[in-house]
């Protein structure tokens, strides 16, 4: 099963490769994993998106509580949830195929945020599968290159991951 | 008063009321060590080889109840520690590890001497600190004494640069830490107790399985309290041993790999067990899915939730301080109004009884050569079971544990996690260090005695009486034994040739040697060596059958109830 993890994070040096070392040695499998400081600057907010079985999962969590500076951890999969990850598409885009790229783009309510005489930028948000849908949906032979943030999550409703 | 960093690192150790250091000096830790030489608070051991600081003050953990410290120099002086850093980290034992490392500015310039020591050392060490600047040094220190004894103990590092431990601040050591991102549970969860203690009073045939946690956590004499009043069987694990008295009846010995067959039979059959500061490890339970082929209820007491249903499933989890949990036990137990089922459990014992008349730790000794087992039973006897026995790692640590019955907690002293060979040594020096009183004994081989040989030049500078019982097969025992069971007698380099005149060698380091080829010398030379050598480190170097293997044995994978025995082959 895929879940999305959560993890607020003392904001030090050297937290990150805590977490990524601890998946490595313990065999722990990473989809994505984005991190960034928090509105609070003494804090980092991760998102780790792994597959495992529920007894791994509770173990990678478990784990992942017993790091020294992590505050929380939260399985957002565990109930409903947002999850959005940011992609960039450089295409090229000539002749017949601009004005194809760009219908596709606006059914995917892509933007393109880069335009020369033969390549578009297109910006797409979305889920994972939105974002797989529109590399399918594209020739992939006009592919030049693709950028991925990574998954990241929030909690529906009352369910605020804060220390 | 503004004082350097280098004042603040001693200061510091005296506000924790360290009164050993282990270490080795080095450039980017000579501004700590100067500051060493000008008092006499904490005395300084001079080690020969970082590994075995390490080991040294991890022992001095372990056998007192008191945090080890050592100190070692940037790069090789680190490197060289990581092993004993692993060691102490696989078994929980709370320690401060100080490393001097370049000055800041070198950093990452691939300076001399320099290693990413917090890179290193992250996987084995419960949490480690780099510190930038001099005024966070006194709360990093506080923080990694608090940090390695509480909760799930273990080794703590702070990796200091050399020019911060010349700077200076105001020094104020912090009365109290608190840290958002750390908080261990202490009290156990009282709903989840009280379950437990229906399934303990509901059990037909139960049994208590108890490890490393309860020693740590200095819960010896609650665990007794608990086991007395409920009259059940116990086993303890390699890491357990001590905690209850190994003499006592209702103790089957220690279970697992080489359990005895009443342990591990009862282990397998239970239908209730009460696991406590225990990790059902592989070295244990053998296969989980043999394991869980039986079913049984389990209760699990441990301070770590990770380390409950991580290789078994658990039916009632308690995550708590082990001291904290058996109080709650005892007392809803004497609250009770039912009383564990006696018929049932009389039955129980009849039949574990069945399974002790194996005798599976029997074994013959003939007039010519001696018998390893034959060694430890005449130690145990010559020291009235009252030594802090510190082993390295092999078939003499097997022997050791299955034949010296420890009644008392922080006796018995070995690498169970990591099995690291080499400990032994310098983990004798570090318990007599701790109990300067004490008759400390290292069992040992004479492959694992050579891997930090160079203490004898230690414990000769502190004349440390350590009495070294040198099962010498001339062969890497434990490999040899796999070989010959598992590999087809193929004995791949377990052979050890070229070794060393043991006595000579001892008596070059200044020490007394004896060797002993015969099993009717053995009691004398024992005698001799902790009587009349009393105070002097004695090499007995005991030329011992070099055919005999550890049994019983559950081969790697197998089940418990999977064991073989002596007597079947």
């Amino acid at each position: 099963m895929r879940h999305i993890i959560s993890i607020l994070i003392e904001n030090e040096s050297g937290a990150l490769s805590r977490v990524s070392g601890l998946f490595s040695a313990r065999g722990y499998n990473i989809e994505s994993l984005t991190v960034a400081p928090t509105e609070d600057a003494s804090l980092s907010r991760m998102t780790i998106v792994s597959v495992g079985s529920d007894d791994v999962i509770e173990q990678i969590t478990k784990q992942l509580n017993k790091l020294i500076d992590i505050v929380k951890v939260v399985d957002l999969s565990e109930a409903a949830h947002i999850e959005r990850e940011l992609m960039l598409v450089k295409v090229r885009a000539t002749g017949k195929d601009r004005e194809e790229m760009k219908r596709v783009a606006d059914i995917f309510r892509g933007r393109i945020i880069d335009v020369t005489e033969s390549t578009y930028v297109i910006e797409l948000t979305g889920n994972t599968g939105k974002l797989d849908a529109f590399l399918g949906a594209i020739d992939a032979s006009l592919i030049l290159e693709t950028v991925r943030t990574g998954v990241c999550g929030i909690g529906r409703g009352d369910r605020i991951l804060k220390v | 008063m503004q004082l350097t960093g280098a004042e603040i690192v001693i200061r510091c150790l005296q506000e924790e009321k360290v009164d050993h250091v282990f270490g080795y000096p080095g450039g980017s830790v000579l501004f700590i060590y100067d500051e060493l030489f000008k008092q006499d608070q904490i005395k300084h051991v001079l080690v020969r080889h970082e590994q075995a600081a390490v080991h040294a003050a991890d022992a001095y953990s372990r056998s007192s109840q008191k945090i080890g410290v050592c100190l070692v120099t940037s790069g090789p002086g680190v490197t060289n520690a990581v092993t004993g850093i692993a060691t102490a980290y696989m078994d929980s034992v709370p320690m401060v590890v100080l490393t001097g490392q370049v000055p800041t500015a070198y950093i990452g310039q691939d300076a001399f001497q320099e290693a990413d020591t917090v890179g290193i050392t992250r996987p084995c060490v419960k949490h480690n600190f780099l510190v930038k600047d001099v005024k966070d040094l006194a709360a990093t220190i506080k923080k990694a004494f608090f940090l390695a004894k509480t909760g799930r103990p273990g080794p703590v590092l702070v990796d200091i640069p050399k020019d911060i431990t010349n700077h200076k601040c105001e020094f104020v050591y912090p009365k109290t830490i608190a840290m958002r991102s750390y908080n261990p549970v202490v009290k156990g969860h009282a709903g989840q107790i009280k379950k437990a203690v229906q399934l303990l009073l509901d059990a037909k045939r139960p049994m208590l399985y108890t490890g490393g946690g309860v020693i740590l956590s200095d819960a010896a004499e609650k665990l007794t309290k608990l086991t007395r009043m409920l009259g059940f069987p116990i086993t303890q694990t390699l890491m357990g041993l001590g905690a209850y008295p190994g003499t006592d009846g209702q103790h089957l010995g220690m279970l697992g790999m080489h359990g005895t067959y009443e342990a591990n039979m009862a282990m397998q059959h239970c239908d209730v067990l009460l696991a406590i500061g225990a990790r059902f490890d592989d070295r244990v339970i053998g296969s989980p899915a043999h394991f869980g082929q039986v079913p049984r209820k389990i209760i699990h007491v441990d301070i770590d939730p990770s380390s409950i249903s991580k290789r078994v499933k658990v039916d009632v989890p308690i995550v708590g301080n082990v001291p904290d949990v058996l109080d709650e036990l005892i007392k809803q137990l004497e609250a009770a109004e039912a009383k564990p089922d006696a018929k049932s459990l009389a039955a129980w014992w009849k039949e574990i009884d069945g399974w002790r008349g194996r005798n599976s730790l029997k074994y013959k000794q003939g007039k010519e050569l001696i018998m390893p087992q034959y060694v430890v039973e005449k130690l145990y006897e010559v020291t009235g079971g009252d030594a802090i026995v510190c082993s390295d790692v092999g078939q003499h640590q097997m022997w050791a544990a299955q034949y010296y019955k420890f009644d008392k907690p922080r006796r018995w002293i070995n690498s169970g996690g990591l099995g690291t060979m080499g400990f032994g040594l310098p983990a004798a020096m570090g318990a007599r260090f701790a109990n300067p009183k004490a008759t400390v004994a290292c069992v040992t081989g004479e492959g694992s005695i050579q891997m930090n040989i160079q203490e004898l030049s230690t414990a000769k500078q502190f004349r440390l009486p350590i009495k070294i019982i040198c099962l010498n097969n001339g062969y890497l025992g434990m490999v040899r034994q796999w070989q010959e069971m598992f590999h087809g007698n193929r004995y791949s380099e377990s052979y050890v040739d070229a070794l060393p005149d043991f006595v000579k060698l001892a008596e070059a380091y200044g020490h007394v040697g004896m060797r002993i080829d015969k099993p009717g010398d053995v009691e004398a030379a024992l005698k001799e060596a902790f009587v009349k050598h009393k105070n002097e480190l004695v090499f007995l170097d005991f030329r011992t059958d070099p055919t005999a293997n550890v049994f019983p044995m559950v081969a790697a994978g197998k089940g418990l109830s999977e064991m073989i025995l002596a007597e079947e082959l």
